[in-house]
């Protein structure tokens, strides 16, 4: 993929705890196009936000860090062991990225105005003038309406789909070429939802972004995907186009996943849970991940980890029973 | 779960240290009748002003009395005022807090209107206000300190409250029809403890230092009772020829005080981590 | 007899915002003449979306708040007037479970001082059987007896949402208010509480109010639904008619913008309009006029009522009522 605009590999990420260094993400490949909608799946535990916050250099430090082989690049630019100025510079500027609680992720102190302006005064150096005018285009750009009285209000006085608008707006500014989203509309009602979710995909065509959406609810990501990696105890167990992973899932995980998820479209009488809970970090044992909670484990799932192998044309598979393609 | 808060305490130095120093002074006091070497308030004129010897440990005073002995039973009586004074702090100004922020409303407001009259007293300014009034003896002066003391318990007392009333597992307690009462004492006040009993272990030093100033400057249990504020007194009018009779108490007294600043601060690291999510 | 085991009439509840020593507080009107039944062994599903007054309903049903108007009637009784003892009996029929697994048990009681507090406090059982009540409840929700002496943060959140059935279950209520009970888990654990809860029903007849802005979650658990909005219901019927054949505007809003993991979602993304208005400065007339894309003038002027259209359906929109000339309930 030589046009891709973030390409990861071996990244693994460890943190400190107790007086031992456990990982958080253990090892995962992947890459985003231009123009491309990588959604990155997994519940708590899966070292999916771990692995975004990788990507913009905030892991928190001291406790965790990123390991030495772990390869991100942006562009073809090596991110891993780049000084702090280098990465600040980056930030905002090539690589942006929203959060989950717009409120805690907007200053209140600050005019909404302000924040947007904020990055275009600090990457582009804009002055005064030019900035604002610059970010009532942005904030007009993702629909909030009377941008240019709204943009001196504070967040507090915005909802929650507005404030993440503004995030969003504030996250574009500079016209970034990879956008990471954790949970952007998690917090958000459905109908927002829908607006917010439309908005980041208008963006993502009139911007050539690429994007990596995570996200724990499947449902989201039929929606806007172009492809999903599933991620679980911090590692990669599917990788596939979208509607290949919804028609013929493969790991036992995402099998199980889609099994259980309750759907407004279905009278689906017979929920499958998956029994156990998801793993904490160091209670990981030598074997799958998943194979304490797999119904399909065999001795081998316990003992040895199975590598992610490809599994058909833009697909791959990390379990023992998924064999190569005939 | 009282282990692992047990052993979080005695890990960390400062806590320890803390601990140590605390109850070396404690144990001091309590054992000062059978290990001082001298009674109190024995008098030696001819051996008066004399500085650190191997007979007097910390030299003798103005009366000839031994420093060493006047100290530990001094620490006695600082211990036994600081504790009383904040037990019923503790006790009058959590239930006061609780009250307020349970019931809510005009009484509330009226309640913080008060405490805040209170707090806005600078501590030493209001236990002298009411010794003064009152007339100095044991008893008073627990309650004058006490008095000083009740707000911040108060204050420390509601806010977590507040708070805990609207907590779920509080509100489930009014679904399975259980009593206010029972509400407040079994489910409020066993989360807002450690909060308390940290705010307990500082303010404590704080009674010390408050009974010493009180005593300094003449309004503590009179003498010849020794008390570390009116041995620093009368080290003062000395301070040029015999400075050990104004330097021992205070040391007495930073000491006692730091110990229990550092225990303080080591209770509520030990509190904090407790595991309360994943 | 009666088949309903609980009955609400034109129930509301303001709350009020902002008051200061001279100035009038303004009133946040969270709850607006609502009425409905829940038949015994049951389950009606609450869906609606932030503001729509969804959970204020819901613990108003407990009076953990205290309604302003209306009836609330439990088995035949009315609870509205009530005094704390009569109510406190009242109590053991009827419990509820929380969102939040983190918030919901005291984190300084061990699960047996939970379990037995509601056992001793209302004297049901014998000192004697109180263990081995206990014990019988963790059993019945997939919990190992000797959970019993740990502590809630030893625990996963699935866990202490299971902690929290067994403790709604052990005075044997007949109505179980459930507040979003998993939309704090993860989604590979939802599953497993929702399943639970199913058998739960089954095993105990019990009736349910399942309070979710998961569209699919109400799916799979209810066998009715009320979509509220704005403190008002404007729609209720059986769940699978409601959610395959919305009728109210924003039902169908709704229900277009739920995710499903279906990949021929994805070119299906709805366009939605508006912000969901405050509850502080409600829209005259039907609440949902200015997103509505068949407003008529007579929308912004008059709220519709909520009426009857037949199969067990009912709508508050006058275009849908005029389209099918229902009757007033």
């Amino acid at each position: 993929m030589t046009d891709a605009v973030l390409e990861i590999r071996k990244l693994a990420v460890e943190f400190h705890s107790g007086g031992q260094w456990h990982a958080a993400v253990r090892g995962i490949d992947l890459s985003i196009a231009q123009n491309e909608t990588l959604a990155v799946v997994g519940e708590s535990g899966s070292g999916k936000s771990m692995t975004a916050l990788s990507v913009m250099g905030l892991v928190p430090t001291p406790a965790g860090r990123i390991a030495p082989e772990s390869s991100i690049k942006l562009h073809g630019r090596e991110l891993v062991g780049l000084p702090e100025h280098e990465l600040d510079r980056i930030r905002g500027n090539r690589v942006a990225m929203i959060f989950q609680e717009p409120m805690t992720a907007l200053n209140p102190t600050m005019t909404v105005g302000a924040q947007v302006a904020e990055s275009l005064r600090v990457h582009r150096g804009f002055n005064g003038a030019q900035a604002s005018a610059e970010a009532l285009k942005m904030l007009d750009l993702v629909k909030v309406p009377s941008a240019g009285k709204r943009m001196k209000d504070y967040p507090h006085q915005f909802s929650g789909g507005m404030r993440q608008r503004v995030m969003i707006a504030m996250a574009l500014a500079c016209h970034p070429k990879l956008l990471l989203a954790d949970e952007p509309t998690t917090a958000l009602d459905v109908t927002i939802q829908a607006q917010v979710l439309s908005l980041i995909e208008d963006l993502k065509t009139e911007y050539g972004l690429a994007v990596m959406f995570i996200t724990h609810n499947l449902g989201v990501v039929a929606l806007i995907a172009d492809r999903v990696a599933v991620m679980y105890a911090g590692e990669i167990v599917e990788a596939a186009l979208a509607p290949d992973l919804f028609a013929r899932p493969r790991h036992p995980y995402t099998q199980a996943l889609l099994a259980s998820i309750p759907r407004v479209d279905r009278d689906l009488k017979m929920l499958e849970p998956i029994q156990g809970n998801v793993p904490t970090i160091g209670n990981l044992g030598a074997g799958c991940g998943f194979a304490s909670r797999c119904t399909h484990a065999q001795v081998r799932c316990h003992r040895e980890r199975p590598q992610l192998m490809p599994d058909g044309p833009a697909r791959a598979v990390r379990c023992w029973l998924v064999g190569p393609p005939p | 779960m009282t282990a692992g808060l047990i052993r979080r305490f005695w890990v960390n130095p400062t806590s320890l240290t803390g601990a140590l120093v605390v109850a070396a002074v404690v144990l001091a006091a309590i054992l000062a009748p059978w290990i001082s070497p001298f009674d109190p308030l024995e008098q030696d004129i001819a051996a008066r002003l004399t500085g650190p010897s191997p007979a007097h440990f910390l030299g003798t005073d103005t009366f000839g009395r031994d420093v060493l002995s006047r100290l530990m039973h001094a620490a006695r009586i600082s211990l036994v005022i600081g504790v009383a004074s904040i037990a019923i702090a503790m006790a009058m100004g959590s239930a006061i807090g609780i009250a307020a922020g349970y019931i809510g409303g005009k009484f509330d407001a009226c309640v913080t209107g008060l405490l805040d009259v209170l707090l806005s007293f600078p501590t030493l300014l209001l236990g002298l206000m009411v010794v003064a009034m009152m007339g100095p003896s044991m008893d008073n002066l627990i309650l004058a300190i006490a008095l000083t003391e009740l707000a911040p318990f108060a204050r420390v007392a509601r806010a977590p409250t507040i708070a805990l009333k609207d907590r779920e597992f509080v509100e489930a307690g009014r679904a399975l029809g259980f009593s206010d009462m029972r509400l407040v004492v079994v489910h409020i006040v066993p989360n807002l403890l450690s909060e308390v009993v940290v705010v307990a272990s500082l303010w404590l030093a704080t009674a010390i230092r408050t009974e010493s100033s009180l005593s300094f400057i003449g309004l503590g249990i009179k003498p010849p009772t020794p008390t570390w504020g009116g041995m620093i007194r009368e080290g003062f009018e000395n301070i040029m020829d015999a400075p050990w009779l104004a330097v021992a108490p205070s040391v007495a007294i930073l000491v006692t005080v730091l110990g229990l600043s550092l225990m303080g601060d080591g209770l509520r690291d030990a509190l904090d981590p407790k595991g309360q999510r994943d | 007899m009666n088949q309903n085991i609980l009955a609400v009439e034109r129930l509301s509840k303001f709350f009020e915002v902002g008051g200061r020593l001279f100035r009038k507080p303004a009133r946040v009107q969270a709850v607006a003449d609502v009425s409905f039944t829940i038949g015994k062994r049951t389950s009606l599903g609450l869906v609606g979306e932030s503001g729509c007054g969804k959970s204020t309903l819901a613990r108003c049903l407990l009076r953990l708040v205290e309604p302003d108007a209306g009836r609330i009637v439990f088995e035949g009784q009315d609870l509205t007037d009530l005094d704390r003892a009569s109510m406190r009996a009242v109590r053991r029929l009827a419990q509820i479970i929380f969102q939040d697994p983190y918030a919901s048990l005291n984190p300084r009681r061990t699960v047996r001082q939970t379990l037995a507090e509601p056992l001793r406090v209302h004297g049901t059982v014998q000192e004697k059987d109180v263990d081995s009540r206990i014990e019988a409840a963790l059993e019945e929700v997939g919990l190992a007896a000797d959970f019993a002496s740990r502590y809630p943060h030893e625990f996963s959140g699935g866990q202490r949402q299971r902690i929290g059935i067994a403790r709604a279950l052990i005075l044997q209520p007949s109505l179980i208010v459930a507040d979003e009970p998993v939309s704090a888990l993860d989604v590979s654990v939802q599953a497993q509480v929702l399943k639970l809860l199913e058998r739960l029903r089954e095993r105990r007849g019990l009736s349910l109010l399942f309070v979710s802005h998961d569209l699919g979650v109400v799916r799979h658990v209810c066998d009715r639904v009320a979509v509220m909005y704005l403190g008002r219901i404007v729609e209720e019927g059986p769940v699978p008619e409601i959610f395959d054949r919305p009728l109210h505007p924003y039902t169908r809003v709704l229900r277009a913008a739920s995710p499903v993991p279906d990949p021929r979602a994805r070119f299906a993304l709805p366009r939605v309009v508006g912000e969901i208005p405050s509850a502080m400065n409600p829209p005259t007339g039907c609440a949902f006029h200015p997103r509505c894309p068949n407003a008529m003038p007579r929308c912004s002027q008059e709220a519709p009522a909520l009426t009857e259209m037949g199969g067990g359906r009912k709508v508050a929109c006058f275009l849908v009522q005029a389209a099918t000339a229902g009757t007033p309930s």
